[in-house]
């Protein structure tokens, strides 16, 4: 097997397994299919802990016997044996090809993300615009979503769903314009290995805290769950929906927090770059560290903060921080031609 | 060129993986899962009273001013990128050119602020 560009990036961790190429793209696709099934099943554990200790309580506690483990595995079995309801006003077939539009570019993400020096699926020379281009997917599924269900409270959902997701879509774009800038690549594994020697938050503050309040919007989490207002609208595009199809929205909804700490950890926290050099335990247990971290914090902004207004949240993107991430931009180019 | 089709290949192995993630747990659902339906538990959600006109019903013109402003800077970090790749090697012109560009668009946004299209009255 011929590698040519991913030679000089670095092999897989897969690609010394198996000689047939074949086989190295099939176990690459299980792998990732593998780790977006569990890893999202442990925030979203992590998120019932953390939140019933936040309110003291001790949240699940039965299921799987030690501290409910197995609850989300439950809950799993539960969402399939439920009835799948789809109402007579609504539009059948785009209402059930929503959950999978949603879904699947997120599991998509996971193809790109370095998780250690040689753990990741593919490089990818385009890397973080691949990631930045398929997270906008999700948006057309919640719109299908929404408009499928002929609810009113479904539209109101998805359409403020959309104006937030395409709102903070461009200080996202642009905070991680500029680490592409400081780092020089587009991929993922070359920004990670660019923070060799200090994590690119340290200088970096401002792109750092526009990319997670961007990607904390993007991922409808509080305090800018509008579009889910449970005590406003329901539960925005999700209104109608039941059982399995349900279970598929909340999946994406975790795996989207697992795929914001990944990107965030890459692009500012140093991925699988170990702190104060300690190269003794292997990268990856580092990266999981950051994405655990960021996702703990994630979590923790839903026990602390109130939702904003629909208004209140255009504003503060339009107004705030895409002209911040705009100015971040210029600074990082004149710093760093003026530097070199 | 050989790597180039590996490196997609994965990618698309991993969507068709997806959308088989999503038949085969949709198909396992349709096994196991009763069906029950009834013209009541049909109707559209509507906090229990009979819904009133129909689902599709107007919503708010003014989101489709956001859509104009972020085709706008999308297309801006289209081009953002590959300059953001190699404007060091260009040096101090680039950087220049690129801040006249932000700048021009900047102005829209200065322009759409001043027009209290981002305020809602």
């Amino acid at each position: 097997m011929s590698h040519g560009l991913l030679l000089t990036a670095g092999q897989s961790f897969v690609d010394g397994w198996f000689n047939s190429l074949w086989v190295v793209v099939i176990a690459k696709a299980i792998i990732v299919l593998v780790f977006v099934l569990v890893a999202p099943l442990g925030v979203g554990y992590m998120e019932h802990k953390v939140l019933a200790h936040m309110q003291h309580r001790l949240g699940p506690m039965y299921a799987g016997r030690f501290h409910g483990w197995a609850q989300l595995l439950a809950d799993g079995v539960k969402f399939v044996q439920k009835e799948d309801i789809v109402p007579s006003a609504a539009d059948s077939g785009v209402f059930s090809l929503a959950p999978a539009v949603v879904l699947v570019p997120y599991i998509a993400i996971f193809v790109v993300i370095p998780f250690g020096k040689t753990v990741w699926a593919v490089n990818l020379d385009v890397g973080i615009f691949y990631v930045l281009a398929i997270t906008s997917v999700s948006i057309i599924g919640i719109m299908m979503a929404g408009w499928a269900s002929a609810n009113k409270f479904s539209l109101i959902g998805a359409l403020r769903a959309a104006a937030q997701l395409i709102a903070y879509e461009l200080p996202l774009i642009l905070a991680a314009a500029a680490v592409v800038m400081q780092a020089g690549t587009l991929s993922l594994v070359g920004i990670a290995d660019a923070q060799h020697a200090f994590w690119y938050v340290l200088t970096q503050p401002i792109a750092f805290f526009v990319f997670m309040v961007a990607a904390i919007a993007e991922l409808t989490r509080p305090p800018f769950d509008m579009p889910i207002a449970d005590s406003e609208i329901i539960f925005g595009a999700f209104t109608e929906y039941t059982g399995l199809k349900f279970a598929f929205f909340l999946l994406a909804e975790y795996a989207g927090i697992v795929a914001f700490s990944a990107i965030a950890s890459v692009l500012f926290l140093g991925g699988y770059q170990p702190i104060l050099g300690l190269h003794i335990i292997p990268g990856f247990f580092w990266m999981s560290a950051k994405v655990g971290a960021l996702s703990f914090f994630i979590i923790w902004l839903r026990a602390t903060f109130p939702r904003l207004r629909e208004d209140q949240l255009q504003r503060f993107a339009w107004v705030v921080l895409i002209p911040l991430a705009l100015a971040d931009i210029m600074v990082t180019g004149v710093i760093k031609v003026l530097v070199k | 060129m050989e790597s180039y089709y590996a490196q997609y290949g994965v990618v698309v192995a991993v969507l068709i993986a997806g959308i088989g993630l999503v038949a085969v747990a949709f198909t396992a659902a349709r096994i196991v899962a009763p069906r029950r339906p009834l013209p009541e538990k049909l109707t559209t959600y509507e906090c229990g009273i009979d819904p009133v006109g129909e689902g599709w019903a107007q919503t708010q013109i003014r989101y489709y001013i956001y859509a104009f402003l972020f085709v706008i800077f999308d297309v801006e970090s289209v081009f953002l990128f590959p300059w953001a790749t190699i404007f060091e090697r260009l040096g101090m012109q680039a950087v220049v050119e690129m801040g006249i560009f932000i700048f021009i668009l900047a102005l829209g946004l200065l322009y759409a602020y001043r027009k209290k299209v981002l305020q809602w009255a």
